[in-house]
């Protein structure tokens, strides 16, 4: 395929993902924003008025970025996870793989999707939040650059669970049992600052903490941990997770027989 | 001499499980033909498409579209071929005209392009007026026609039909042929058809390979192969019931049903001598047919397994009948 045509098929499969959830949109992006009003009240208006000052900022504005990209990366992830294994379930995937589109179109087509809706989900909880706080950015780029990368990085983990997943159930069972309770104990809540010495320890080898923590310095302007070695992280993972992706592409693995 | 538009070459399939189901085959089909490549089930020939469309890995051979080796460039041969496949396999979920121009953009076709070319798909396959209705609201035979259209939307040079008409009545089944027709005859298309129906690989297709346990045990023309068939079985309807088959000399006859009987007769055998013999027995035929189309005849007879070739038995004569239309 030459340089237009590959533009045009990955703006087809761009569109196409796009189109879906957009269609089904009271099942992807109003649910979340349901959610996220209701941890806003409960965590940040009720409970949080009692909390007090977090990093010498109200916890309503503590907690909203961590809440913002726990609703970008649930989001990224399960739409990739989602949309690709539907195809494969109603053999849609064919369409795809008896035309000359490269693997590396397909897969960018289902990313980019998927971080749009990530993406699309962070905004809406962004202007949510905003009926609840005020929020000053503090490095717009920075906020950007990280909640970019970091709706990638989850859709492409969507895809290889996807490409791995057999049937409905095992495209649920890494949201629930692994990405939860990660961005649960990923400092969204809270400082790690007020865990134990060993816990924080624990919580280091958390690649979502350093997210939710590079989010927060570019909006709040305060991290609990170093924000260029988040970037480098996340970065890192894009790659291998690609390349990962890319190979079990080519392999035709829970695609081809 | 212009390339095959395919060209198989020792292809071996073994699945993970050990299972052969290809034993090295060879194929050619050329360019501009019409082509019948049948089998029971399980033979072998889903697996061989499969892998010239790239839903299979091949565990050995050699595949070319049109002189392009699937291994060097399988995108660029990708161009030449459209597949509608046995199953539905698009979303259901989405629009009619979306599936067709959402292939086509799969292609790097520019929707200026696409479009006119997608609305005269819809129109010859005659669902223009369901263009915006959710494909999973089509009936099984549209839905086999969305599969036809999307499959011709980048005008592929060999189309691939795995049983394009499968459950599709018989109006609509006849239609299509017309339509497969004539995109083989007016635009040159080389088309590769499996299927059921017999009658409509020997109604369609010049030439024909059967494929029989991951082997290809015949692949000649559709006009040779007919001729190998040395008997033919017709059905006589009785004017009067019979409780046993009578005996008519130089021929083979089976009792039906007390109203029906099934009488084979070889190639060159004088059909009179037959009438004659039952008219003297006091048997009045008041008409017949044949029991199946004579390339099921053949097929049921290259196909079933060698302890039952020595006559199309009942058993596996009754699949016969229940395909021919």
């Amino acid at each position: 395929m030459n340089t237009r045509q590959l533009l045009i098929s990955l703006w087809t499969m761009v569109v196409k993902e796009v189109r879906r959830f957009v269609r089904i949109w009271p099942q992807t992006l109003v649910p979340p924003s349901i959610t996220m009003t209701m941890y806003f009240i409960i965590f940040g208006n009720l409970i949080g008025s009692r909390v007090g000052e977090m990093h010498g900022i109200s916890y309503m504005s503590y907690i909203v970025p961590g809440l913002i990209m726990m609703s970008v990366i649930t989001n990224s992830y399960s739409n990739v996870a989602s949309s690709f294994f539907s195809n494969k379930f109603q053999r849609s995937v064919e369409e795809m793989m008896v035309s000359p589109m490269p693997n590396w179109v397909i897969l960018a087509g289902f990313v980019i999707g998927g971080a749009a809706r990530g993406l699309g989900v962070g905004l809406i909880v962004t202007v949510v939040s905003l009926f609840f706080t005020h929020l000053d950015l503090h490095h717009p780029f920075l906020t950007l650059m990280v909640v970019v990368m970091t709706a990638l990085l989850f859709s492409i983990g969507g895809f290889i669970n996807a490409l791995l997943a057999k049937k409905f159930d095992d495209i649920s069972i890494i949201p629930i049992f692994v990405l939860t309770p990660l961005t649960y104990l990923g400092g969204v809540f809270y400082s790690i600052d007020l865990l134990p010495e060993f816990w924080q320890k624990v919580t280091m080898v958390n690649p979502i903490l350093y997210m939710v923590n590079a989010f927060r310095y570019g909006i709040l302007g305060i991290s609990d941990i170093p924000v260029s070695g988040a970037l480098i992280a996340i970065a890192a993972f894009i790659v291998v997770f690609w390349c990962l992706a890319l190979w079990m592409l080519n392999r035709g693995k829970g695609i081809r027989s | 001499m212009a390339e095959p538009a395919l060209s198989i070459r020792g292809l071996t399939k073994v699945y993970g499980n050990g299972f052969e189901a290809l034993k090295g085959i060879d194929l050619d089909v050329s360019q501009g033909d019409f082509f019948a490549l049948l089998g029971p089930n399980g033979a072998g020939k889903s697996t061989t498409l499969g892998i010239v469309c790239s839903l299979v890995q091949k565990t050995a051979g050699q595949v070319k579209i049109f002189g392009i080796d699937i291994d060097r460039d399988f995108a660029k041969a990708k161009y030449h071929l459209g597949v509608v496949p046995q199953e539905f396999n698009f979303s259901q979920f989405e629009k009619v005209e979306d599936i067709i121009l959402t292939q086509a953009g799969y292609y790097g076709m520019p929707m200026k392009e696409a479009k006119p070319r997608c609305e005269r798909l819809l129109k010859d396959l005659g669902l223009w007026d369901k263009r915006n209705g959710a494909a999973r609201m089509l009936s099984g035979g549209m839905k086999r026609r969305l599969m036809i259209a999307r499959a011709l939307i980048h005008r592929p040079r060999l189309l691939i039909l795995d049983e394009p008409t499968a459950g599709v009545d018989i109006e609509l089944r006849r239609s299509m042929w017309e339509y497969m027709r004539r995109i083989n005859e007016e635009e040159g298309t080389s088309i590769i058809l499996t299927t059921h129906y017999l009658e409509e690989a020997e109604s369609l297709c010049r030439n024909i390979a059967i494929i029989n346990r991951g082997e290809i045990i015949k692949n000649t023309s559709m006009r040779g192969l007919l001729t190998e068939l040395d008997t033919e079985t017709f059905l006589l309807d009785l004017a009067e019931p019979l409780d046993a088959a009578p005996q008519v000399e130089g021929f083979e006859v089976e009792r039906v049903d007390a109203h029906q009987l099934a009488l084979s007769v070889r190639k060159g055998t004088d059909l009179n001598d037959a009438f004659q013999q039952l008219t003297r027995q006091g048997v009045r035929v008041l008409s017949m047919r044949n029991r199946a189309n004579r390339l099921e005849e053949l097929f049921v007879s290259m196909t079933s397994p060698p302890d039952a070739v020595s006559g199309i038995d009942s058993a596996t004569s009754t699949p016969a009948k229940e395909t021919a239309s």
